[in-house]
């Protein structure tokens, strides 16, 4: 069963010429077909953690290990960690011009997959993802993420962890910015993923609203660059309540 | 009708890319064209149309300092029924496409010994290019060479650039009623070469010229492609690929004028710019005179920034003398692969060299298949891979 196992990770950015410690120990285990939430308020480190365990060159690794299977990830590029199953839904996925999103979509796969999936199979597989999906056919003749709407962006991202199957899924944000239906559809899209059991998903969010259509098994609460309450998702409701005000004040003190 | 833009991709474009305002084309040149190199003052290089031009790696073309001493060897494969000659300078099939616009044109009009023509009899369909390989072996040269299609002939012509020169040229092309030519230009010199040179196209009535420029040699490449018509009907598509590298200077300036009615012309130039200092300048000029009532046009160049340091200036022009058209418009736009693209991708699992090669190739491969030439668009995307692979090591 596979395992993202996080210890004290400890991480830095360089800023206006300063660097700064944004996590501060994160202590965290996810499992296959586990669901954990990430809530937290803004600048809390939340997409920090998420790009960080994704390899982003922006981020410095100052302490702690992140290993999945036992295999240590810290070690890895960028294109190892996804090839290993880490996969990270972006909260701003980046155009890349000239790129066609079938071609992207088949280098990635063939890359994920160690080999080029049979033409014929894969033509089917992505055209019956997209229509779980609510995307145009059209969709795989742009190029990637090239003037597409908000919504777009993140079914694109949706689809692609759809067709790459991951073994942990790192969701950042993927709820911001959507209206209710591109939400309900986004948020089918990673149930069905959920559903077969085999990825362990990191649903890193704000609000709370995600949760009435992905329901997480864990819940842990994000202040001041580390986990500072984890329960079950009783915790989603109390935040949904109170907010994030005390975890604010005690993270300062803490 | 008209309508510029300039979409930078990505986030930090700030301060590589340029779109210089809009001047028109008729203000542009600095003397009117002619054959003879007296007539153009020697460029000091704030003039329009040499201001992008680094004029002390022009080895002295443009001031008369390049005296013709060095050596290119020219290799023909002409099919049966086309006839390659080696002609004098008063023959009287030379300048007919056009004079030269710029004191390098006409400097290069004024210093070549012998001319080649190239004749492609009327009603002659080729089956096979007419290739030509110029091998550069050094020291200063001057060329001159005319592709003559007689009426309904058709042809395709490739013409490769290879080896070391310092080389100013003029290339014309005279299309009788009907013709079809195909040119594809291969400029691949090695990374030490100078090359300015004008081609210019004359249409005929109902002919169809493609012209094709692939540039990624050279030191200083300056290419002047440009096109005239001879009667109603003819129709012109200029495409062209730049891969820039460190340090080069490839330049594309084009000018398509509709002076006769019922004509067409479709530009499309790519480049991809890879590393220091690397510099390319597309000009994109289209004239549509009173008299050139039913004109369809539109132009555009893309450039795609691999790296930083590499600077793109890109200006389409477009001037319209009658509100009689089909269609007139152009677009300018220049993005980036950047360090967030290379991101995303390698977090779906792609490894970066494949990323790279993946951006380039998808970025030309529209355009490499439109050039219609099978071995010239494998090959063409094998040398942008090497390219690539060369300059990321």
């Amino acid at each position: 069963m596979a395992t993202l196992e996080i210890r004290d990770l400890h991480v830095t950015v360089e800023a206006d010429n300063a660097t700064k410690e944004i996590l501060k120990g994160v202590d965290l285990t996810v499992k296959q077909g586990e669901t954990h939430a990430i809530m937290g308020p803004n600048g809390s480190g939340k997409s920090t953690l998420a790009y960080s365990l994704a390899g982003h060159p922006k981020y410095t690794i100052t302490g702690g290990t992140v290993t999945l299977d036992g295999e240590d990830v810290l070690e890895m590029s960028v294109d190892e960690r996804a090839r290993a199953g880490l996969f990270l839904a972006m909260q701003y996925p980046v155009e890349v011009p000239g790129v066609s999103v079938s071609n992207f979509l088949r280098t990635s796969a063939t890359a994920i997959r160690g080999e080029a999936p049979k033409l014929r199979t894969w033509v089917k597989e992505v055209k019956e993802a997209m229509e779980r999906l609510n995307m145009d056919p059209s969709f795989a003749e742009r190029n990637v993420n090239e003037g597409f709407s908000g919504g777009e962006k993140k079914r694109h991202e949706i689809l692609q962890l759809e067709l790459l199957k991951p073994k942990v899924a790192i969701l950042d944000e993927t709820d911001s910015g959507l209206d209710v239906d591109a939400l309900r559809i986004v948020s089918e899209g990673v149930n069905r993923v959920r559903e077969t059991g085999e990825v362990g998903t990191l649903l890193i969010t704000h609000y709370t609203r995600i949760l009435r259509y992905i329901k997480p098994d864990h819940v842990h609460v994000f202040a001041g660059g580390r986990i500072v309450e984890s329960g079950g998702p009783e915790l989603a409701d109390k935040l949904e309540n109170e907010g994030y005000e005390a975890y604010v004040k005690g993270g300062a003190s803490a | 009708m008209a309508e510029a833009q300039n979409i930078p991709v990505g986030s930090t474009t700030a301060g590589s890319i340029a779109v210089a305002a809009e001047s028109t084309v008729v203000s542009r040149m600095s003397a009117p064209p002619s054959f003879d190199v007296a007539d153009f003052p020697v460029p000091h290089g704030r003039e329009e149309e040499w201001r992008f031009t680094p004029l002390e790696r022009l080895r002295g073309l443009h001031d008369g300092t390049a005296v013709a001493g060095g050596s290119i060897k020219a290799d023909f494969s002409a099919p049966d029924g086309v006839t390659v000659e080696t002609v004098g300078r008063d023959d009287a099939r030379l300048g007919r496409a056009g004079k030269p616009v710029d004191r390098i044109a006409a400097q290069a009009y004024s210093s070549f010994e012998e001319a080649t023509i190239v004749t492609v009899p009327k009603e002659t369909v080729l089956t096979e290019p007419v290739r030509l390989t110029l091998h550069g072996e050094g020291g200063v040269t001057y060329g001159h060479t005319v592709f003559e299609l007689g009426a309904f002939a058709e042809a395709t012509v490739v013409i490769d650039h290879t080896g070391d020169t310092v080389r100013a040229a003029n290339v014309e092309y005279v299309l009788g009623d009907g013709a079809k030519l195909t040119v594809v230009t291969i400029v691949d010199w090695a990374d030490t070469a100078v090359h300015v040179a004008q081609q210019s196209a004359l249409i005929g009535r109902d002919a169809s010229f493609k012209h094709v420029v692939v540039t990624f040699g050279g030191d200083l490449v300056r290419i002047h492609p440009r096109v005239e018509y001879a009667g109603p009907g003819g129709e012109a598509e200029l495409f062209g690929l730049y891969f820039t590298d460190a340090g080069q200077h490839h330049e594309h300036r084009l000018l398509v004028t509709h002076n006769t009615p019922h004509c067409k012309s479709n530009v499309v130039y790519k480049g991809a710019l890879q590393g220091d200092n690397a510099h390319a300048v597309w000009i994109g000029d289209v004239l549509i005179e009173a008299a050139a009532e039913g004109t369809d046009t539109y132009e555009m160049n893309r450039n795609l920034v691999l790296t930083d340091g590499a600077r793109v200036d890109s200006v389409p022009n477009l001037e319209i003398e009658t509100g009689e058209i089909v269609g007139a418009g152009h677009a300018s736009a220049t993005g980036r692969f950047d360090d967030e693209q290379l991101f995303y991708l390698m977090a779906r699992g792609i490894p970066e060299h494949e990323a790279r090669r993946l951006v380039v190739r998808g970025f030309f491969a529209e355009l490499v298949q439109q050039i219609g030439v099978a071995d010239i668009e494998e090959r063409l995307l094998t040398k942008i891979e090497t390219e690539l692979e060369a300059s990321v090591a």
